[in-house]
């Protein structure tokens, strides 16, 4: 490691909970200039480490040096002034103000300096100029609550740039974009690399971490496991350091048997709130049918619209060769149909609630004695799908929030295992979710299709959609843009497909 | 313009009576109050005359001041129970320093009036005082305002009654009466306008800038919007909500100074469901309990609505048992139209 430019250095970074070491002697060293990648899995002591810095947690022991000068910020803001930024995975924002005021929020600028009074006409100015040097296209006058979660997220790096910021955290911030917002939000980091910033990464996109970061770090166990330089690296070298043995597949094999009748048949389905038109597909026994396309594209209205969880204008929607009506999820449920939310946070999990309660919550009536509830048969039905999905977790009566993002998306799973659907729609099931997760979910996916079920899966992922499906469906602008077989075809035909009616 | 209605008419005979439909159910409210006042006016042609209009105004000037307050704490996601009882404590402080030297059965035997503007300070202190404690325990232990208020709101009509013995207190100075809150402060015709609407066009101009212009308006809304993006942004979360509960409360204190010297008595009765009112006035005003969301000019529409419902009615002759029935449902169908607008249809 050269010593050069040296501007946040982190070492021997202790942070014990009740029970568990969160981190056990962790390091970082980022350089000016330089994109740092932090890898690991969930659990894996990146965010505690995070949250060190910016004193969300106290460190039991360790020190963090920021410049050569020792730091110890006592909450965000403090890091904020002493220009150490973080773009959140889980967007914090006042969703029913504008723009700029989340931009400038906690430091609006003023008239005049000493009065109370805010200046719109400079925040409005101030917000225009961070925008243009970034290349957003965004009214400063928006209200956040009307634009979709990409631009909303580029509100988020805003922020961080409005602050001068020298080192600034990005946490999962290609989740929730699409190819072409990922390519801006790169220019974004190189021009932020070449300013002189150090920019810490995490992420678990291999593709991504590869392509954008000059230097990794990999943690395991709450450990600093090493630090090399991106081109000495290889996808199957940092998934062996991150998992601590080697991963020679990133995907199950695609062992299921695609059948000759449809299972799922949709004809001419059009939302009534939605820009969702004239969409068909059909889906076989067993078989993998993968969405593609941007995002906004209409492939969670489709799914919706299928589900019932969202209103259809017009449209048909057979199962077996017989027309269902799926008017509600409950209709839809009950007709073998089950759908995992793009969203695990907002519409997935109940976050307060057990694992229990939320692994019974689809299929409650399985588990009536008479009028009541039995404690006895939904712990049973819970303990299954705790060992089905491999959840990890202390125990049942866990509050699902304090899980990892894979093991709530197995709890969702174990959900809806129960409820024994035909056909799963699955919304981007594996986002925000590491490595070896992603790996038993597209097991899991894959033992679902062997046992028969038809599964429609849409993901922004396109290695995954290759890797995963049969067929995949490509979705633009709110319509069927084509079809192409996941065996032989190329991301640039799909890239094609997604651009068509965009 | 032009452009939208040529959409509106490229739109299939079914799209475009969903079209108008929602156009409708948008300003359903507006829409409502007009044609009722339309069809007050027709059975009483006086409805709408100068001295009906005026005291309209002046009543909804009366009630404004606390709609303002309650409505911050609705932007706060929060609530406020306590306005009609604060006012009712204030209410009779401000009679009770205040009372005519000399007055028979005077409640501070052989004291004199006090000066006004103290008073009126005084008034809004204790007020404050108590949004103090609401907003102290609200920001404090996450209590929800509902809980915390309606406790607060006990106890303030305890030590009114306690202090007051409920005692009636009347006979008030002139200087504080007809000399100042009710005084004519402009003529239109034969009927005049009293300074206390005058001081609640004041009050409200204020009270927008402190909303729109200055930093704890900013903050207030941003706390309502979402607490946690605020509080890692540098905003003193604790300092903008026990902020917004002392402004209303001293709103509160100002309402129930005016009160007295308009009803020209302090009573254990002043001030019982002003608070409702209030809410309910913010609420059909466009202020929503989701938080965030609110703009001064629809609590000042919001009242002024209310207002023109109750006065519709009395010219109408109804009851004020019926009148109660009204405005409950007047509330609630305003809050489903609220929402509607901000459900996100699938």
């Amino acid at each position: 490691m050269q010593e050069q430019n040296v501007l946040l250095r982190m070492e021997g970074i202790c942070k014990s909970f009740p029970g568990v070491k969160a981190l056990d002697n962790a390091q970082l060293t980022v350089r000016a200039g330089t994109v740092h990648a932090l890898m690991g899995e969930n659990g894996a002591g990146k965010s505690t480490l995070m949250k060190c810095l910016f004193g969300i947690y106290s460190k039991d022991a360790g020190n963090i040096y920021l410049e050569g000068k020792e730091i110890n910020f006592k909450s965000s803001r403090e890091a904020l002034d002493n220009g150490v930024a973080m773009v959140h995975q889980e967007l914090n924002q006042a969703l029913k103000r504008t723009v700029m005021d989340n931009i400038w929020l906690g430091r609006y600028p003023l008239v005049k300096k000493g009065l109370p009074f805010v200046s719109d006409k400079q925040s409005y100015n101030d917000t225009k100029k961070v925008f243009e040097e970034l290349g957003i296209h965004v009214n400063p006058k928006t209200i956040m609550s009307t634009m979709p979660v990409s631009q909303r997220q580029m509100v988020e790096i805003a922020k961080a740039v409005s602050f001068n910021s020298k080192v600034i955290v990005f946490d999962e911030p290609t989740s929730s974009l699409t190819e072409t917002e990922v390519e801006h939000l790169f220019k974004i980091i190189d021009m932020l690399r070449s300013r002189g910033c150090g920019i810490i990464y995490i992420s678990h996109k291999m593709e991504e971490i590869l392509r954008i970061s000059d230097e990794v770090t990999i943690m395991r166990d709450g450990q600093w496991v090493a630090t090399r330089p991106a081109k000495e690296l290889t996808m199957d070298e940092i998934i062996r350091l991150m998992v601590g043995r080697p991963l020679t597949n990133r995907f199950p094999p695609k062992a299921n048997v695609v059948g000759e009748e449809d299972i799922l048949k949709v004809e001419g389905l059009t939302a009534m709130y939605s820009h969702l038109k004239d969409a068909s597909i059909h889906v076989r026994k067993g078989e993998i049918l993968g969405i593609a396309g941007l995002d906004s594209s209409g492939r969670t209205e489709l799914l919706e619209n299928i589900f019932g969880s969202a209103t259809r204008k017009s449209g048909k929607i057979y199962k077996d060769g017989k027309l269902v009506a799926n008017k509600n999820p409950k209709d839809s449920i009950k007709n073998g149909f089950a759908l995992v939310t793009e969203e695990r946070r907002a519409t997935g999990i109940l976050g307060i609630l057990d694992i229990r309660a939320n692994t019974v919550i689809a299929s409650l009536r399985k588990y009536l004695n008479g009028f009541l509830l039995s404690d006895k048969k939904m712990a049973a039905a819970t303990d299954s799908m705790i060992k089905a999905m491999r959840i990890k977790t202390p125990s049942q009566k866990t509050k699902i929030n304090t899980l990892s993002g894979g093991n709530q998306q197995k709890v969702i799973f174990g959900r809806w295992m129960l409820t024994s659907p035909d056909v799963l729609l699955l919304d981007e099931p594996t986002r925000g979710i590491d490595v070896g997760a992603k790996y038993e979910i597209y097991q899991l996916i894959q033992e679902l299709a062997n046992r028969g079920k038809s599964v429609v899966m849409v993901s922004s992922e396109m290695p995954e959609l290759l890797g995963v499906c049969n067929r995949i469906v490509v979705m633009s602008g709110g319509r069927v843009a084509g079809e192409v077989d996941a065996d032989h075809t190329t991301q640039e035909e799909i890239m094609t497909l997604a651009a068509k009616y965009a | 313009m032009s452009a939208k209605l040529d959409a509106f008419k490229a739109l299939s005979a079914k799209d475009k009576q969903r079209a108008v439909i929602n156009w409708l159910l948008d300003h359903a409210m507006i829409i409502i109050i007009v044609l009722l006042a339309i069809y007050v006016q027709i059975q009483r042609p006086q409805f709408f005359g100068v001295a009906s209009l005026v005291n309209i105004f002046s009543l909804t000037a009366a009630r404004l001041p606390m709609a303002l307050g309650v409505a911050g704490c609705i932007v706060l996601a929060g609530t406020d129970l306590t306005g009609g009882r604060v006012a009712g404590l204030t209410a009779f402080v401000s009679a009770i320093l205040l009372q005519r030297a000399g007055a028979n059965g005077r409640f501070i035997p052989d004291g004199v009036p006090q000066n006004l503007l103290l008073v009126l300070l005084l008034v809004m202190v204790i007020g404050a005082c108590i949004g103090l404690v609401n907003g102290f325990i609200m920001a404090k232990w996450k209590l929800h305002p509902y809980i915390i208020t309606l406790a607060m709101q006990m106890i303030t009509y305890g030590i009114y009654l306690t202090v007051s013995n409920s005692k009636q207190v009347s006979s008030l100075d002139t200087s504080y009466t007809t000399d100042f809150v009710t005084k004519s402060f402009v003529k239109f015709g034969t009927t005049s306008v009293p300074t206390y609407v005058i001081l609640a066009i004041i009050l409200t101009a204020v009270m927008w800038v402190v909303w729109n212009k200055t930093t704890f308006g900013k903050n207030m809304f941003a706390v309502g919007s979402n607490e946690e993006a605020a509080r890692v942004s540098g905003v003193n979360v604790m300092v903008t909500i026990i902020g917004v509960f002392m402004l209303a409360g001293a709103l509160y204190g100002y309402t129930g100074f005016i009160e007295a010297a308009r009803l020209g008595s302090s009573t254990a009765t002043l001030g019982l469901n002003y608070e409702a009112d209030a809410i309910s006035a913010a609420v059909i005003g466009g202020v929503s309990f989701v938080g965030g969301t609110g703009k001064i000019g629809g609590v000042i529409l919001g009242v002024f609505m209310m207002q023109l419902i109750i006065s519709g009615m009395t010219f109408l002759g109804i009851s004020g048992n019926v009148t109660y029935i009204i405005k409950g449902a007047v509330i609630l169908v305003a809050c489903i139209l609220d929402m509607r607008k901000y459900m996100t249809r699938k």
